[in-house]
Order: structure tokens, then sequence, then C-alpha cells
């Protein structure tokens, strides 16, 4: 089965660890950090995420040039360990 | 015309792990329900019981406004700020997570399980820096009145958010009514009820029931039987 490709972006290095770590947790899903607009434009040239996720510190410039480059579901993460992540991709997928 | 949702307290979710029961009014953790994901701006409200000894270890939170309030016993706090602070019954915390924050929080007792709501409030600005805060409430000022426990202003009565919200606690007899009106426009209630019984819009709420009531400016609260409940006024669109 394919796994669900998740890309968690925000400013934060010990936040997006926790987020990266909780995302593969689910064995169904992948997850990959950037920390800035520009990283995670670079690495949708080579995996073709169906979520993504806005996380702390990014500046409205840099969500701005997310939202215009992605085309998959894009969701304002708010932190809390797993307390919504996981509701928040459910909800983005249509689960 | 007024909207409502009811929320019976039986059709909360539920997790159990032994040293941590709680009943999750919104989806949170494993308990995902589409139809369950917020009220306005309110996003969590959890019904925790944390057995004596135990608790939350590190973790991290962000852009998100967290209200703590204790129901019995003592909850302890600390964070990446170097706040260390015992809460119990009659307080009331607020972390303003903004850019992140990392805490833990564990019952202040190694014996009697402590019992605490958490709520978690969409905040109207995002990557504020982190504050906490912590203020112990007269309780006797809730007997048959309303009591602000929360806004959005400073120099209001109690803790304060990044949020266009108001909480009241209230403790009444039975037999006695009670009106809210709104503070601002376009915002909803929800109102939990920690014990007792009482009735809005026709509707009877028992112990842990979830009320929510929004497109209306001012409501009707009459106590069944003793009661003790929270007003939680948020933003419906944010």
């Amino acid at each position: 089965m394919e796994k669900v490709e998740i890309l968690a972006v925000g400013k934060h290095p010990e936040i997006m660890k926790t987020i990266l770590r909780l995302i593969n947790s689910r064995p169904e899903w992948n997850g990959t950090i950037a920390y800035s607009a520009d990283e995670a434009l670079t690495n949708s040239q080579t995996i073709a995420f169906n979520v993504v996720l806005l996380c702390a510190g990014l500046d409205e410039a840099e969500a701005r040039q997310i939202r215009a480059h992605f085309k998959v579901p894009i969701v304002q993460h708010y932190g809390g360990g797993s307390g919504l992540l996981y509701a928040e991709v459910y909800q983005a997928l249509g689960v | 015309m007024s909207q409502i949702v009811y929320h019976a307290a039986n059709t909360r979710g539920k997790a159990d792990l032994g040293w941590l029961k709680s009943y999750h009014t919104f989806s949170f953790g494993s308990y995902y329900n589409p139809g369950r994901m917020n009220f306005g701006a309110l996003r969590v409200l959890n019904d925790d019981t944390v057995a004596g000894g135990k608790g939350f270890g590190e973790h991290p939170h962000d852009n998100m406004e967290i209200i703590s309030i204790p129901l019995k016993g003592g909850l302890k706090h600390q964070d990446s700020m170097d706040n260390v602070a015992v809460i119990s019954d009659g307080d009331i915390q607020v972390m303003s997570a903004g850019t992140g924050i990392f805490h833990q929080e564990h019952n202040d007792d190694q014996h009697e399980a402590v019992q605490f709501l958490q709520i978690w409030v969409y905040p109207n600005v995002l990557n504020v820096e982190p504050r906490y805060d912590q203020l112990t409430l007269n309780k006797a000022d809730r007997h048959n009145k309303l009591q602000q426990v929360l806004s959005p202003n400073k120099d209001d009565a109690g803790v304060w958010i990044y949020q266009n919200a108001w909480f009241h606690l209230g403790d009444f007899d039975k037999g006695l009514n009670t009106e809210y009106e709104l503070k601002a426009k376009g915002n909803g209630v929800y109102v939990f009820v920690l014990s007792g019984s009482i009735k809005i819009d026709g509707q009877i709420l028992n112990t842990r029931d979830g009320f929510g009531i929004w497109d209306i400016d001012k409501f009707n609260i009459e106590v069944l039987e003793n009661a003790e409940f929270l007003l939680m006024e948020v933003p419906m669109s944010f």
C-alpha cells in the first residue's frame, strides 16, 4: 500500500522533530520536514506530497509561497503533541 | 434564529491509558469524529483524570491558547520558560503557546487522582511570544452568579488569551435562573455542566453534558438541580 506523504513546514527544530516522529508512528504515513518555504518547494520536486502542514514560526510570506505552489490540501497545524495532528491530517484527506 | 448543538456526556470520545482517563468532547488524539471537530474557536475540551504520581511527560505546544481548570487535586506544571507551579481546585492556568513551548504536567499527589479540564482555543494571532499565567479565583464569587474567569483583555477579570473569548463559571442553587448576554457579535457559547442539572433553550443538561448555542444575543439558564457549569464564549468564525 502506498503511504500518505505528509510535508510539515515550520521553524522550531524540536517541535518539527516531534511532528516527524508522530507522523512516522503511523505505518500508513510518511513524513518529511522542511524549515523554510524554499526547502519545501525543493522537496516537492522529488516527493509527491498528499498533505502539507504549516507549522509554528512560518511567516505570512512563506505561507503564501507554499499555498501558491502546492495543489494538495494545506493545513495550518496547531501543535500539541498528537492531540490535533491525526485529526488535522484525516480531515485534510477527507476521511 | 438561534442555532444549537447538544453533546450528551456519554457521546464523548474516551481514552483510557490506565494512568489517564480522558473524555474528549471534540476529536483529540486517537478519537476522530469529523462531526465533532470544534465549536467555533473552541477546539479541545478534555475532561481528564490522572492517577496519583502520574502525568504527561514533556511535549510541545504551539499556536494555541491552552487553559487548565483543576476540579480536584493539584496539578504540577513545568515548562521551557522555567515556570514551575502547582494549580489546584479554584485556580485557572493559561498558556499562549505561540512560537512554541515545551511543558510537562503531573499529578502533584502520589496517591489521589487529580481531575481537571484542559481547554484549547485557536488564537487570533499566530506566532506570538509564548506566555504563562495562573490565577487563584474566589469561588464565593460564582455562587448564584456568573464569575468571569477569562477574557481577551489584560486588565479585565480573570486570565486573558489571544482570542475574542470570555469564560464564566457558575455555581447555582436549584430553582434559580440566570441570563447570559454575549459580549461580541458573531460569538457563540459552549456550556459544559460540571455537576447538577440545568435547562437552556428547552434542552435539559446533566453532569458533563455539553451544549452550544449561537446566532443569539442572550439566553436564559434555568437551574433544575444545584449545578456548577462553565460557559465558554468564543468566535464562531476566526
